[in-house]
């Protein structure tokens, strides 16, 4: 990349961690201004030079990072005090000193590294995919109406990147539940015609401890999801699909899918 | 607490906390209004609870207003403390009312807990309820103050959990109904916070 060294330099504050249950401890970089510079691009220079603002030479920070174009949700950090991607955060638009933290619901693996595990466990639990496994050719699914694709197509861009789970008050160490992504992605897969075979199956699932129930409405998932993905319509839905769920379980209804 | 049961205690939870300790709020304080209309009114008023029979009124007590309520409470303290609230971070309206709920709902607790020791216990124990007694009470500016606190923390902890229940059913789905709900909700704080000031301050 050709960049003019302008001589600005930005200052950058990050929470490091050395070991999974390792202390925390604040670190201070100045890293040299380049035009249009994302948040990755000042982790790259550290890791080029990993000197702290004080001249100690120090261990170039850990973070995750893939696509740099926020559709895989690795990049998620804490970019002062927001949870958000770093690839897509750009410079220009943050006060400086700029703070890194790593989204701390999550267990820190090191440094702005976080281990997501738990919502990818979320998705097996909600059995989030269309079942198309069978001994037989299962043929072609139900044809899925276009305005309704195009609907269901905003709940798809969830990218599992955590920050829903960073700004609900109610996903914690010390809670079980498993948050706004998941419970959104039940709703994507109970809206697919193939995919609602299996949905009093996935509505059972959330029914269970630390599901659907455990939201407090904070709506802070909503708020924070960088794809504007309706993540509290999606709650505010599937507590109606439950409670006639509810209904239907208690009274042992056999429209368990219709 | 068995094996995924968490839901329908959950919904039990949202349930009670509207039907029937919202509605015997609502009447509650209805029945303290009448205080507004002077000593005899309130007296008057109150004493129609005093025609129904005690074993009946001992036993609706303990299950519309007693049993409810102490699941309510007990439950949503718990509930209160698995929140990590965060409007620090997140300062919208809702996430201030989630914060406001719990905090309310903790306080609640200490206040009910208090005004039950000062009224209907002291009333098993021989003590007359009626316009003089909560004329004493209130004498006091710290316990005016913390009645004050205590009607407004419980009117608005109804509502707002009206709107939360709204949500918790899947009454109000698209955030155009919720908003809607909102306003409703927030008029509905405002009328019952009006009448439960009102009827304290009828006693000063």
């Amino acid at each position: 990349m050709i960049a003019a060294n302008t001589g600005r330099m930005v200052k950058v504050e990050i929470l490091r961690q050395d070991t999974t249950s390792g202390n925390g401890y604040w670190q201070k970089f100045e890293v040299p201004y380049r035009h249009g510079m994302n948040v990755i691009s000042i982790l790259m220079e550290i890791q080029k030079n990993p000197v702290t603002e004080n001249g100690e030479k120090t261990t170039p920070v850990a973070w995750d990072m893939n696509c740099l174009e926020e559709v895989c949700g690795a990049c998620s950090m804490v970019i002062n005090g927001r949870p958000r991607q770093s690839c897509s955060t750009l410079v220009d638009q943050l006060t400086e000193p700029i703070k890194l933290e790593p989204m701390k619901t999550f267990p820190v693996i090191r440094d702005l590294q976080v281990d997501r595990e738990r919502m990818f466990n979320a998705l097996k639990k909600v059995k989030a995919w269309v079942p198309i496994d069978g001994t037989y050719d299962l043929g072609e699914g139900p044809r899925m109406p276009e305005g309704k694709r195009q609907w269901a197509y905003e709940l798809s861009k969830c990218m599992t990147c955590g920050v829903c789970m960073e700004a609900c008050p109610n996903v914690s160490e010390k809670a079980s539940f498993i948050g706004p992504a998941p419970l959104s992605q039940v709703r994507l897969f109970n809206t697919h015609p193939t995919g609602a075979m299996i949905k009093d199956e996935r509505l059972n699932a959330i029914m269970g401890d630390g599901g659907l129930a455990n939201c407090g409405n904070s709506q802070n998932c909503v708020a924070a999801c960088p794809k504007g993905i309706p993540l509290t319509t999606s709650i505010a839905s599937l507590n109606r699909a439950t409670t006639v769920q509810m209904f239907r379980n208690f009274f042992g209804s056999d429209h368990f899918v219709d | 607490m068995s094996k995924d049961r968490e839901f329908l205690w959950r919904r039990l939870h949202s349930l009670l906390g509207v039907i029937p300790v919202g509605l015997f709020l609502v009447f509650h304080l209805s029945l303290n209004f009448t205080a507004v209309g002077g000593e005899q009114a309130y007296n008057d008023a109150t004493g129609v609870m005093e025609l129904v029979p005690h074993s009946l009124l001992l036993l609706i007590e303990w299950v519309v207003i007693y049993i409810p309520l102490l699941f309510h409470a007990f439950y949503g303290v718990y509930i209160a403390f698995t929140a990590t609230p965060n409007t620090g971070r997140f300062s919208t309206y809702r996430n201030w009312m989630f914060s406001l709920q719990r905090f309310t709902g903790v306080f609640l607790v200490i206040f009910i807990a208090w005004h039950i020791f000062q009224t209907r216990i002291q009333k098993a124990l021989g003590t007359d309820v009626n316009f003089n007694m909560m004329e004493e009470i209130v004498a006091n500016p710290f316990m005016l103050g913390f009645y004050i606190v205590g009607i407004l923390s419980a009117t608005f902890h109804l509502t707002n959990g009206l709107w939360a229940f709204l949500v918790s059913w899947g009454i109000t789905q698209s955030p155009q109904s919720q908003k809607i709900a909102t306003y409703v909700t927030n008029i509905l704080f405002v009328i019952l916070s009006v009448v439960g000031v009102a009827a304290i301050l009828a006693f000063v």
